[in-house]
């Protein structure tokens, strides 16, 4: 067996490195090459990074909570959807806005009220799928999907179709008699109330913990 | 190491002397012994050529780096099917070419601007239409090629050792032109290129953990928004074809590094100094 070579010294003297001088243990020629990569590091940070925080800047942007007219408290019946338009992206026209089927709460369907929030029902047209937009159907009183053939209930449950979880809601309240509509929540199978997902993120089980909320998004109650 | 020359077409040959013609002396000459006019000023027109180009190769021998790219030794048996590398390479110079002039009228603007330059280019734009065609199917053409490639490389084997980085990194070419087929997809701003994003960006947010925050990059925030077109404008004629074009060079490198392989079908042929026979 070789016999192992005896471990360098870490002092630059005791390895014959020219201009060595006592207690030495990096080298001109390993620190200019260190200093020089490392100048190159901050330059390429310095540009790279702003860029990218620039780039990811709008996912952590606060969103605020708007409310918007959608008509007087007497006008939606309970026992079938009006469509509304709303506005959810302001600075784009017609891309930013999108149709809420609206209903009064029946306590013979939707139980006892929760809170302020939901006197008026404002379903959301977005598709738990993939983000198609719904429609609802008055004969049959289901919400329909284009896309996929997605399948929702009087309710906004799933009653057929590959969507994961029941119909998006937005949260109203009446003021002045006036029905106005708020942000958007998420809800699971037994409509409690979630931060809003995206479509395609379950909220049965371990689905919210997967499908993490948004923080710049929580819900209002 | 001595490259070989490249061939000279047989037509750019000097001919030779036919009997009884007497030559000057560089052997290219009227046959009387004096140089025309008009063969001095071709011979004067072929030596500033000549010098021009060496003058370059002087300075970047480029000349050797050619011909190591080009005047490469082939495998027998090579075929068409060898040429759909190169087929998908000129379909992602057209799309380049086709996209930069396409960028000169189109407008990411997600208020309506957008819609409104795509149909102005294909209603009012001189050649608009056959510009903005060539674009649109030649995306579709690029990405039949690109699997048509794949395949002739997995069913001939050439996947295989020593090239495998070089199926690596057209895997990654290959993700590079979904990415690019999917935010170009979005540019027309009709309401097919909206709600297709929409689904596509949902796919996206159906990932575990990673995916809802992977869909509000793609989007700038929770809701499909004003920058969301841009963003996707961004990505679709910088980011991406800049990678494209870095990568094709580097698969290109290894292909003229590595030399290509030969079809399954072709027996190795021993040399004759190795063949023994038994007697």
């Amino acid at each position: 067996m070789a016999r192992r070579k005896p471990p360098k010294s870490k002092y630059t003297v005791d390895r014959n490195v020219p201009g060595a001088f006592e207690g030495e243990t990096v080298t001109r020629r390993r620190f200019m090459t260190g200093s020089a990569h490392t100048v190159g590091g901050i330059a390429a940070a310095a540009f790279t990074l702003p860029a990218l925080g620039f780039a990811m800047g709008p996912v952590f942007e606060r969103q605020d909570a708007r409310w918007e007219d959608v008509g007087a408290a007497g006008e939606f019946p309970q026992d079938t959807y009006l469509p509304r338009v709303i506005t959810i992206e302001s600075n784009v026209g017609e891309t930013g806005k999108t149709t809420v089927y609206m209903r009064a709460h029946d306590p013979a369907i939707d139980g006892k009220r929760k809170d302020e929030y939901d006197a008026y029902l404002a379903v959301s047209t977005r598709c738990m799928h993939l983000g198609c937009p719904i429609r609802y159907i008055e004969a049959s009183q289901r919400f329909v999907c284009p896309c996929h053939g997605g399948v929702y209930d009087f309710e906004g449950k799933v009653s057929g179709g590959p969507p994961v979880r029941p119909l998006d809601r937005f949260y109203t309240r009446v003021t002045n008699g006036r029905v106005q509509v708020g942000p958007r929540y998420s809800v699971n199978s037994e409509l409690d109330r979630f931060s809003p997902r995206d479509p395609a993120a379950p909220l049965d089980g371990i689905g919210q913990y997967l499908y993490p909320s948004r923080p710049t998004t929580a819900k209002l109650k | 190491m001595k490259l070989p020359l490249p061939p000279i077409p047989p037509a750019l040959l000097p001919k030779p002397a036919r009997p009884g013609e007497k030559r000057n002396g560089d052997g290219n000459g009227n046959g009387n012994g004096k140089a025309s006019p008009k063969d001095i000023a071709i011979e004067s027109g072929k030596e500033a050529g000549i010098s021009a180009v060496d003058w370059v190769d002087e300075r970047t021998s480029l000349s050797g780096g050619a011909r190591w790219m080009m005047f490469r030794k082939v495998p027998k048996g090579t075929n068409w099917f060898y040429t759909l590398g190169s087929a998908t390479m000129f379909a992602f110079l057209s799309q380049a070419v086709t996209g930069v002039f396409l960028a000169m009228y189109y407008r990411p603007d997600a208020g309506g601007g957008a819609y409104e330059s795509a149909r102005y280019i294909s209603n009012e734009v001189f050649l608009g239409e056959f510009v903005r065609g060539m674009h649109k199917w030649g995306s579709s053409v690029m990405m039949i090629l690109i699997f048509l490639h794949m395949a002739r490389t997995y069913f001939f084997g050439a996947y295989k050792y020593p090239r495998e980085l070089n199926w690596v990194i057209g895997v990654v070419l290959l993700v590079l032109t979904f990415v690019m087929a999917l935010t170009g997809y979005l540019l027309p701003f009709d309401q097919r290129s909206y709600w297709a994003t929409i689904v596509a960006d949902n796919i996206n947010a159906s990932g575990p953990l990673v995916g809802p925050y992977l869909a509000d990059f793609l989007r700038a925030g929770p809701e499909f928004g004003a920058t969301t077109l841009s963003r996707f404008y961004a990505l679709h004629m910088m980011a991406v074809p800049g990678l494209i074009a870095a990568l094709i060079g580097a698969h290109l490198y290894l292909v003229a590094r590595l030399g290509t392989t030969a079809p399954p079908w072709m027996k190795a042929e021993p040399s004759d100094e190795l063949r023994r026979e038994d007697v």
